[in-house]
């Protein structure tokens, strides 16, 4: 007897109960993967030395160092000091602590090493059907390939490190259907951009989003990772696209996919997990791709979004709004496009793969950054930076006047040192655009590489199809 | 984790919505390896000017706020970083609970993992909250409930093993421990 049609989340969800939840007790849900950085797992280490616990499964776990550290060439392969001391205690915590517990560690000179949600889908250790979990709530990127993935907080950090088990109730489902095509010069940023202005910044609290429909079966997998990203954003703590030939096509041959026969025995067990006919969610959330233009947030946070065409909106009796636009220094009713900008920041783990890379340098090829701008290029993995400098993108980002770093959080969080100056704009390729969040008092306009690099142009915010 | 059981303080309000934890604690003061000491830095950005000196008008900088344990706040309090440096914080500080309309998913279970209690009330309360600071409330974790000022016992939402937890002063690492028989049961299942 078939049972009651499932999601795709309620599969995934279900082969990982060790336990199922009561009235008085969550479920234990067992973890697939875990992955580690510096600045969410020092704490938690020091919880398992003090009880004297082992990590329960080292093999499921994989550290690597992003958040605070260096882009600079020198300070990671010049010997130059790591400028920051504190940041440096922590790189060597990270890898007294991996040292100390048999964790794996793709360290300051790996060539795998990179922002945890990019080497995670670099490598093909992030596969369809597996629980994934990271002390990073951008851990929901991973649900591009049909993991169910999640951020969680350094206490449960310790948890999984000595069970590999979290206790979780489970998530309330919401499917965000997305038809049409989307239209020339608009991007996945644009898209999820779209659909968190729709949702707003709490809208998904308590639920786990699937992407679905014709327009998002027609992402690559970059995009559909870009997509998931910021699921958090819209308050999700995970997002999923149900894997399909696109998903195979990336994952096969990677370093950490299966190979051989057990490719072929994990396909087959991939291609059951997309939701069955009939399955039913809590909620559902219809889009139009076709209508979406070109998206730039304004204010200070990612539902605070205007298309590039667009104005932005009047405070009113709004006190929120009239924060937002205090802080950013800006004006209710001007249009956004032509604002001026100080910095374009193009990386994170939102947009700085080989493609985000590949469709800025079609923009800045052949031209010159605007004078008195700075742009930032931080490829999102070591692997990613050789492959862009294999097709030459470095040599583009460098004619146009850009800086080419080393890999890492960077300017998404300024934690490193990378920073934007107070009172200062920024186009940012990167998720949150909180006060503060690139540097005390820093202004943050979110939007796609096509974007940011069309505004780095120009130095003003530019709508990209007019450099395309 | 010190155990919770009731606990009566006047509110310290937080009117804004959308609290993200990077205003809570900034990512600056991330570079720690320790839980301790982050309370000098809870609202660093609102609290204290580009030169370090406190803010006037910024309520925690307020005589009137000192010592008050329960903060009240906008809508989504707790969004974006997953980082539990901001239950952290706010522990460090003095807060031990967090009254809102809405608490972000991450936010709530690092607050409870820690003793901080998450409390969500409804839109009418939540309301009159915001619009009377310093009123003295008592919340009871038991009952799972908050009373205002009149007398009116607001009930609200609590997971109930956590609620459990935190009034025995249960540890989850401990009783995660002791489902090993069913985890080594699934591992050979797997
Ligand atoms: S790039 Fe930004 S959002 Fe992504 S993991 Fe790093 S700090 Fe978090």
């Amino acid at each position: 007897m078939p049972g009651a049609p499932r999601t795709l989340f309620e599969k995934v969800w279900q082969a990982h109960e060790v336990a199922g939840e009561s009235a008085a007790t969550p479920a234990v849900l067992y973890v697939d993967l875990h992955l580690v950085h510096e600045v969410t797992s020092p704490q938690a280490f020091a919880l398992l030395r003090d009880r004297g616990l082992p990590v329960r499964r080292p093999g499921l776990t994989l550290a690597t160092m992003d958040h605070s550290t260096p882009t600079r060439t020198e300070q990671i392969f010049g010997g130059a000091p790591i400028a920051i001391e504190s940041a440096a205690r922590q790189i060597k915590e990270l890898e007294r602590n991996c040292a100390e517990f048999g964790v794996e560690l793709l360290g300051l000179r790996s060539d795998q090493r990179g922002i945890v949600h990019v080497i995670g889908p670099d490598l093909g250790i992030t596969q369809p059907g597996k629980t994934i979990v990271c002390g990073d709530s951008h851990t929901s990127t991973h649900g591009a390939v049909g993991a169910l993935a999640f951020g969680i907080g350094t206490t449960e950090v310790a948890h999984v490190l000595a069970t590999q088990c979290l206790l979780q109730r489970k998530p309330r489902t919401l499917a965000v259907e997305v038809e049409g095509t989307l239209r020339g010069g608009v991007t996945a940023k644009d898209l999820i951009l779209a659909i968190i202005g729709r949702l707003g910044v709490g809208g998904g609290t308590g639920h786990v989003i699937e992407y679905r429909g014709g327009t998002v079966r027609n992402l690559d997998m970059d995009e559909r990772m870009t997509v998931c990203n910021m699921s958090i954003e819209a308050g999700a703590r995970a997002g999923m696209i149900a894997p399909d030939e696109t998903t195979f096509a990336y994952l096969a041959g990677r370093p950490r996919a299966p190979r051989g026969a057990d490719w072929e025995r994990a396909v087959s067990a991939w291609r059951e997990l997309p939701g069955d006919a009939g399955a039913r969610f809590d909620r559902e959330l219809r889009l139009d791709a076709s209508a979406i233009e070109p998206m730039i947030t304004w204010g200070t946070n990612p539902g605070m979004v205007v298309p590039v065409t667009g104005s932005i909106p009047l405070a009113g009796s709004d006190a929120v709004l009239a924060r937002a636009l205090d802080y950013m220094g800006l004006e209710g009713g001007a249009p956004i496009k032509d604002q001026p900008v100080n910095v374009v920041f193009l990386g994170s783990c939102t947009n700085a793969r080989i493609s985000d890379l590949r469709s800025a340098a079609r923009v800045l090829r052949g031209r010159h950054i605007a004078r008195g701008l700075t742009m930032l290029v931080v490829p999102g993995s070591q692997q990613i930076k050789r492959q862009a400098e294999a097709e030459g993108l470095d040599r583009v980002f460098l004619e146009a006047g850009a800086e080419w770093r080393e890999s890492g959080c960077s300017m998404c969080l300024g934690m490193n040192g990378d920073t934007v100056a107070r009172g200062e704009y920024a186009v940012s390729t990167s998720n949150r655009n909180f006060e503060g969040r690139q540097g005390a008092g820093a202004r943050t306009l979110l939007a796609s590489p096509l974007t940011a690099a069309a505004t780095a142009v120009r130095g003003r915010v530019t709508d990209p199809r007019e450099l395309m | 984790m010190q155990p919770f059981t009731r606990l009566t303080s006047r509110s310290v309000v937080l009117p804004a919505t959308n609290i993200d934890t990077d205003q809570i604690i900034p990512a600056r003061f991330l570079t720690t390896t320790t839980r301790e000491g982050l309370g000098a830095h809870l609202f660093a950005d609102w609290r204290y000017d580009e030169r370090g000196a406190a803010r006037p008008d910024f309520v925690l900088n307020r005589a009137a706020s000192a010592g008050c344990r329960i903060l009240v706040a906008g809508r989504n309090f707790g969004c974006g970083s997953s980082r539990e440096h901001a239950p952290w914080a706010l522990l460090d500080y003095g807060v031990r609970a967090v009254v809102s309309t809405g608490i972000a998913d991450i936010f709530r279970n690092n607050a409870l993992k820690n003793g901080l209690v998450p409390v969500i009330v409804d839109e009418p309360t939540g309301e009159w909250l915001l619009a009377h600071p310093g009123a003295e409330l008592t919340l009871d974790l038991a009952a799972a409930t908050l009373t205002l000022p009149d007398g009116t016992r607001v009930p609200f939402p609590i997971e109930p093993f956590a609620q459990h937890c935190l009034l025995n002063g249960v540890d989850e690492l401990g009783y995660l421990l002791t489902r090993t028989p069913e985890i080594e049961a699934y591992e050979r299942r797997a």
